[in-house]
């Protein structure tokens, strides 16, 4: 590994203050981005600052939501009680990633950051824009049966890689964020970045901002949510295509509420709003989860070696939906 | 260079690091503990799997300087002064590999799976060891053997 120098934090006002110092410093928190993809030298942090003994581990909960600590282990959110009553999806979409090693030491905040595995980002050698802006797309007419068909550009066709994140964006996660001496919060909608014309940037994080904490609100249509991910083998892989999703129903038995997002799909945690649209207040019946779905995945753009995401994405709509109607809470 | 204090299989030793060393080359090359295998080096195979607080983890992604202080296990720490541990015991008596270089990964993952309670029957056991490969495709052994532990208790 190239040389960096090696920092330890122990209060988030220091954290960022060293962040501050340099330009080049990274939060090292789990490691297994960072570190992997400094080894790439797709990474090149003059300073790594270890953030692991600040006090951001917890998982709180009260009666209307749930505040999980940026350094909370995936493993012990998925394992977390409440995490699996109140947010099924979150449980499940973080124990569908990664091996058990590397959940034992990712982070939250970590995932929330997590850079995509196109090939062409990690090898160094291929043009690319988010790693070299303005150098070109080499997987625009590379090996591209893996990458998005929502939220493409001319510039980047790059898939967002997390579990994680697509559960939240169902969740309608609030990120928290300490940036100069307060919190700010973001959406989880605010919080990607479409590549457009600037891959590079994914986040609206600034350098020296601090992912503190994410918050989740309970409600009786998260309760009733699932994730179902498809891919290439049955564990140790990430997604072709993943739904993250949840139901609600009225008296009559209606839907009354939904949430539904996309994950293998997006360049970035793909909340799908208009198959919601579709959803709200409909009997749940074959026809109306393919609408629903069909809506999901009007705007996709395909190459011919990842057509087949945009069906397949489609039929694991209609299964998670039709699951989650069967089963009625 | 930092000093460094690793707790290895109970014992301290206090090594000079780089920066940038990993907790597996930190072992291999400065504890001279060479059980724990640098295979993909890429957090991809799963043969650098250590314990550290008894969970499990890849050395090859983590930093030998942020372990300081903290208790790492390799595949040497394992056996005890009566003998094999029953997971190495298990690995011989299943026969669960055959080139040997991914089994001190795989029965330090496997010693992890079973202090996280996750080897209820063999799918969970598939599940849960999917990140240690085996080149060799010892598997159905592996999860005989990682079963046999699972059944009647380390």
């Amino acid at each position: 590994m190239q040389p960096f120098t090696y920092r330890r934090v122990d209060t988030v006002a220091g954290t960022r203050a060293a962040l501050l110092e340099d330009p080049q410093a990274r939060m090292i928190a789990g490691g297994t981005t960072l570190l992997d993809l400094v080894k790439a030298g797709v990474e090149r942090p003059a300073v790594v600052i270890d953030i692991n003994h600040l006090p951001l581990a917890a998982i709180e909960v009260t009666p209307e939501r749930v505040r999980i600590g940026a350094l909370a282990r995936n493993s012990d959110v998925a394992d977390d009680a409440t995490i699996a009553r109140e947010f099924p999806v979150l449980a499940q979409a973080l124990a569908a990633g990664a091996s058990g090693q590397l959940r034992n030491m990712a982070t939250v905040g970590g995932n929330l950051l997590q850079r995509t595995r196109c090939a062409y980002f990690r090898d160094n050698v291929s043009r690319c824009n988010k790693r070299v802006p303005g150098s070109g797309c080499d997987a625009r007419d590379g090996i591209n049966r893996a990458h998005a068909v929502l939220g493409t550009s001319e510039a980047c066709i790059a898939a967002h890689p997390s579990d994680m994140a697509v559960a939240l964006a169902a969740l309608d996660a609030t990120i928290v964020v300490r940036r100069e001496d307060g919190e700010v919060r973001f959406t989880f909608d605010a919080f990607y970045c479409l590549p457009e014309n600037s891959p590079e940037r994914e986040t609206v994080l600034e350098h020296g901002d601090v992912i503190v904490a994410v918050e989740i609100a309970t409600a009786p249509h998260q309760r009733h949510s699932r994730y179902l991910k498809l891919r290439d083998r049955a564990s140790y892989e990430f997604a072709l295509v993943s739904v993250a999703a949840g139901l609600g129903f009225a008296e009559d038995g209606t839907i009354a509420r939904s949430s539904l997002a996309l994950g293998g799909l997006g360049t970035v945690p793909w909340r799908a709003r208009d198959a919601e649209r579709v959803l709200g207040g409909a009997a749940s019946s074959p026809e109306l989860f393919r609408r629903a779905a069909d809506a999901a995945l009007a705007g996709a753009v395909s190459t011919p070696q990842n057509a087949f995401k945009v069906e397949l994405g489609k039929r694991a709509i209609v299964r998670v939906l039709t699951t989650l109607a069967e089963r009625l809470p | 260079m930092i000093r460094c204090s690793l707790r290895i299989n109970g014992s301290v030793r206090a090594v000079d690091l780089e920066a940038e060393t990993t907790l597996l080359d930190a072992l291999r090359e400065h504890a001279g503990l060479t059980g724990t295998k640098k295979g993909c080096d890429r957090g991809q195979c799963g043969a650098c799997t250590v314990l550290i607080d008894g969970r499990r983890v890849l050395s090859c992604l983590t930093l030998a300087v942020m372990h300081d202080g903290e208790d790492v296990t390799t595949i040497e720490g394992l056996a005890g002064d009566a003998g094999l541990h029953p997971m190495q015991q298990a690995f011989v008596e299943h026969d669960a590999f055959q080139c040997g270089f991914c089994t001190s990964g795989q029965i330090m993952s496997a010693v992890g799976l079973l202090a996280e309670g996750r080897a209820r029957d063999t799918a969970a056991i598939r599940e849960g060891m999917s990140g240690n490969i085996c080149r060799c495709g010892a598997y159905p052994n592996i999860v005989d053997a990682i079963s046999s532990v699972a059944e009647y208790g380390i």
